[in-house]
């Protein structure tokens, strides 16, 4: 059982040129920490140092931001999309 | 000779080649076009600026483009009027609009930023242009392709007004509406990008693009006999036209171009039904919070503002404030712009006025400061917002006419 994560382009030198991958489901602090670990230096790039999600990216759980769930404590569940998004200008 | 340098990440200060990026590959953060200033200040004086003709390139060396631009050419150079009778309206007796409703070629102030953007493209030889939009992008990069003889691929919410819509698919741009809102039109354009290679001017040509909006600044000091005011009153969505306006000032500034150092306090405006970046000021912080938009004040939807952080850091640097106005308070800017100026603006715009009415009622601004007021877009494209009584219709008779004339006279001293 697995979810899949949209990886941006700018992260998929990490993923070996991946633009998604499967991963188990939790919730996004797992994910990312499964991650980091699948793909050393990941979650380095996702989050700052605190552990929050950085600045300029933003975080979609079937395309619900995750600032409107319960952040990094979101559940991703079986068969869920999630996807990292940089943030980009608006008008 | 070039002045236009490359990119520079806002945050780390890693740099970039001139080329699409959307932001820094290392922290995500927007990229700033960089110039070499020193080689613009030889070349551009008052006078030389003056002796162009009136668009938006007579600031050329400061905007990140290598070639001569071949679309948007008459973009820019807006009216900016001394609103004497708003001022006294609401109580600011040295009160000027600039008026980007009557911007070439589509009527608002994203002429600018597409201008740049469609240029800049046409640079890099991509075969397609693209954006994500609340309406008033959509036209102008629509029409811009439609010039520069290129493909566009515009995504709009589609809750957009008809108008908006109108005037984008008219130019035969490939126009998909998606169900959302607009952050969520953004996200999917961001994914788009990333397998198309087009330009997309709001996310892989964003960093030459957001300049566009820096010309907004340069014309207001120009206008105002090379001087920066003493407060500008912005509308905000993704909050980069407001730190782009103020970025334009400092260059000028830079550049030894302006009469006096630029103390110019900034004022942001958003409408209550969508207030991010308001909301971060008014908590003391930069730290955006995002919402679900819901306001009839459509092209400033824009729930999780790209920009917020950055528009909040300069508002409270600068020694300004950010205010949120309603849905009848903007209909009411709108009407009162209208009447004592004959200007008609978008919702935006009703946002702006009803803003400043405000922060001079909360006396952030006072009454005798040189404050401008930024009037982004036309209010043709958004007459649903605008609920006005129909006309009598009478038989040609003078009769009628004199009864009739004796109603509208009563109603318009209701106002």
């Amino acid at each position: 059982m697995s979810l899949k994560i949209n990886i941006p382009t700018p992260l998929r030198r990490l993923t070996g040129n991946a633009e998604t991958v499967e991963i188990e489901a939790g919730t996004v602090a797992d994910i990312l920490a499964r991650l980091d670990l699948r793909y050393p230096g990941f979650r380095d790039r996702v989050c700052e140092e605190g552990g929050q999600v950085r600045r300029f990216i933003n975080i979609y759980v079937d395309g619900e931001d995750i600032r409107f769930l319960d952040n990094l404590s979101t559940a991703v569940p079986d068969g869920a999309e999630l996807s990292i998004v940089p943030a980009i200008a608006g008008g | 000779m070039r002045f236009f340098e490359g990119l520079k990440c806002r945050e780390c200060g890693r740099r970039y080649p001139k080329q699409p990026t959307a932001g820094c590959e290392d922290c995500f953060a927007p990229l700033e076009a960089e110039y070499d200033y020193d080689a613009i200040a030889r070349v551009l004086s008052r006078e030389v600026i003056a002796s162009r003709e009136k668009s938006l390139w007579r600031f050329r060396e400061l905007l990140p483009l290598d070639d001569a631009p071949l679309v948007g050419r008459a973009s820019g150079a807006t009216p900016l009027i001394r609103a004497e009778r708003l001022g006294r309206a609401i109580g600011a007796s040295n009160l000027y609009i600039k008026n980007d409703a009557v911007n070439s070629p589509t009527l608002s102030f994203k002429d600018r930023v597409s201008a740049v953007a469609i240029n800049k493209a046409r640079e890099f030889k991509l075969e397609a242009v693209g954006c994500a939009s609340t309406g008033n992008l959509a036209n102008s990069v629509a029409a811009n392709a439609a010039a520069a003889g290129l493909p566009a691929y515009i995504l709009i919410p589609d809750n957009l007004e008809p108008a908006k819509i109108t005037a984008t698919s008219i130019y035969g741009a490939r126009v998909i509406a998606v169900r959302g809102n607009y952050d969520d039109v953004n996200r999917l354009c961001t994914q788009i990008a990333e397998r198309h290679p087009w330009g997309f001017v709001n996310v892989n040509l964003r960093p030459y693009y957001s300049e566009g909006s820096k010309t907004f600044g340069y014309e207001i000091a120009e206008q105002l006999g090379w001087r920066a005011p003493a407060a500008i009153v912005v509308p905000m969505a993704g909050g980069s036209l407001i730190t782009k306006v103020h970025k334009g000032l400092k260059e000028l500034e830079r550049l030894g171009l302006l009469e006096e150092e630029v103390h110019t306090r900034v004022y942001g405006a958003q409408a209550a039904g969508c207030n991010p970046i308001v909301d971060a000021v008014k908590r003391g912080s930069c730290d955006i919070r995002p919402v679900k938009p819901d306001t009839i004040a459509k092209s400033l939807a824009i729930g999780n503002p790209a920009d917020g952080y950055h528009a909040a850091g300069l508002i409270a640097g600068s020694g300004g404030w950010a205010e949120d106005v309603t849905d009848p308070e903007i209909v009411d800017g709108i009407r009162l712009l209208a009447r004592t100026e004959g200007i008609f603006t978008e919702t935006a715009g009703g946002v702006t006025v009803a803003v400043t009415r405000k922060l001079i009622e909360q006396g952030r601004i006072q009454p005798d400061e040189l404050v401008v007021v930024a009037i982004t877009g036309n209010g043709l494209k958004t007459q649903d917002a605008v609920e006005l009584a129909r006309p009598p219709v009478i038989e040609p008779r003078i009769a009628q006419f004199e009864r009739a004339i004796t109603g509208l006279t009563a109603r318009a001293s209701g106002i």
